[in-house]
């Protein structure tokens, strides 16, 4: 298993590509801040985002902040939710928008397997609950829109050694929660026959 | 640390306030020493991984005086009523909604709760029968017990129940709780407590796998038979391979706690509740004179 460091957003999909499900990745650049709501105005209700999300690294959250004036807000609490509520977006969030990592706790199911092996995408998997971590490796919120679906708003963070992250599903169709699962169903049936 | 104030509303709300905020900050010490002994005996690369960082995590809050998690949760309180304290439990739950909505403006916090249909914000923390409080009440004695358990939606989410037959037995307890945290896989924030409520009905089995997260790890429920079904299903979960976050590993789940009611002879429910590892729990004594003694680990 590798350690890289990537900057996002990033330009050569190559980056991604080289990506193994179970290796490590420190993130640095600009990330962006999503969650359910920010989603479904996206694709449910037809709303195009306001920022760029070409080669972007999207994270799972909703963060404790205090406003300090109007767009401006101080990072208070940052961490991240679980994304299998989310991975109905993953496609379009791919194919419409150019996304190509998205990092979140808990892992995807399998159908995003597919979908990122084809659109050249990733699932990074944080460790949920380390906000307090999470928060000192956030520098910065540099921008926000859609506040009026605040905290589930879309936010621009920049940040430094972000991680570490483990590549949960890589972009040639590995996936570290199948292989989780698929084992652990073996390991039930062994355990179902002694019970 | 004891506070003395003499209206007993303002005591439970400021008890309340202080619980909701310190829980959220300060995970209590059983949790910590059973983070550190998973980390000891944690084989995988991305298990370690998981591990060290959680455990750096919790250093990282206590120094920068930050939350553990930002999933301020739905804020739910037990509370455990002497029969002689001076204040009603309606006025109590009022209190406590008072200090629930206080920490929340004033730190701040996250407001998490929202309207069921409309998924509107309903204010800091609070909303109808929001908090959550869970009721016990005590013959002779004039105190009250107050435990802070903010709930995370991750871990929640990860809730189960089964009907069972009583022909299911033992047995179907045991593989229901066993496909329940395998299906979880690492959506819960393993490793953490597994509660599990058995026996009563079905609302019930529930209420008691809620309370069973509240335990302290390290505690055994004080029927043998019970504890015995606790120790045989840790052993079982932690053969599973889920491991920390999901990711694969040898520890899947720090504690398993079950609690039990007598039921129907033809029913046999089991419930099924997931504490994350951020198990955040916090308690409060509350004197009839107002006084407040803190306490971490209960």
């Amino acid at each position: 298993m590798a350690t890289h460091e990537v900057t996002f957003p990033i330009a050569d999909p190559a980056e991604i590509l080289k990506l193994r499900a179970g290796d490590e990745v420190i993130v640095q650049g600009h990330i962006i801040g999503i969650r359910d709501r920010t989603q479904i105005r996206i694709f449910d209700q037809g709303v195009e985002p306001p920022m760029d999300l070409t080669g972007a690294f999207l994270l799972h959250t909703a963060p404790n902040v205090r406003k300090l004036g109007p767009g401006r807000y101080e990072k208070l609490c940052i961490g991240t939710t679980t994304s299998a509520r989310m991975v109905r977006f993953t496609e379009g969030l791919g194919e419409s928008y150019g996304v190509r990592a998205i990092c979140g706790k808990g892992g995807f199911p399998d159908e995003a397997i597919e979908p990122m092996q084809r659109l050249q995408m990733v699932y990074f998997a944080i460790v949920g609950g380390a906000a307090a971590l999470e928060t000192t490796q956030i520098e910065e919120i540099e921008e926000v829109a859609w506040e009026d679906l605040m905290p589930e708003c879309l936010w621009k963070f920049r940040v430094k050694d972000f991680g570490p992250l483990t590549v949960g599903i890589d972009a040639h169709g590995g996936s570290l929660y199948r292989d989780v699962q698929n084992r652990a169903h073996e390991k039930l049936k062994e355990i179902y026959a002694r019970l | 640390m004891t506070t003395v104030t003499t209206d007993l509303s303002a005591a439970v709300g400021d008890a309340a306030a202080h619980l909701y905020v310190w829980s959220l900050k300060d995970i209590p010490q059983d949790l910590r020493d059973a983070l550190a002994d998973a980390a000891e005996r944690e084989t995988s690369v991305t298990g370690q991984r998981v591990l060290q960082t959680i455990l750096r995590n919790v250093n990282v809050a206590e120094e920068e005086k930050n939350l553990v998690c930002q999933d301020t949760g739905l804020a739910v309180y037990y509370c455990s009523v002497g029969e002689h304290f001076p204040l009603h439990p309606a006025r109590i739950y009022a209190a406590l909604k008072e200090g629930t909505e206080r920490a929340t403006v004033e730190h701040p916090l996250r407001s998490n709760t929202v309207h069921t249909l409309t998924r509107e914000n309903t204010g800091p923390n609070v909303g109808f029968r929001v908090p959550i409080v869970h009721w016990d009440f005590v013959p002779d004695w004039g105190g009250l017990d107050v435990k802070c358990v903010p709930k995370g939606s991750g871990s929640e989410n990860m809730s189960f129940l089964k009907m069972c037959v009583p022909a299911d037995g033992v047995t179907g307890i045991k593989k229901f709780v066993l496909e329940s945290i395998v299906g979880a896989g690492g959506k819960p924030c393993p490793p953490g407590i597994v509660g599990v409520g058995i026996g009563g009905s079905a609302d019930y089995a529930m209420h008691l796998a809620k309370e069973a997260i509240a335990r302290p790890v390290g505690t055994s429920n004080p029927d043998p038979l019970v504890a015995q079904l606790e120790d045989e299903l840790y052993e079982l979960l932690n053969e599973t391979g889920i491991g920390p976050m999901g990711l694969g590993g040898d520890v899947t789940v720090l504690s398993v706690h079950v609690e039990n009611a007598d039921t129907h002879m033809t029913l046999n429910p089991v419930a099924v509740n997931y504490q994350c590892w951020a198990a955040r729990r916090a308690s409060a004594h509350i004197f009839a004179d107002g006084s407040i003694e803190y306490e971490r680990d209960v």
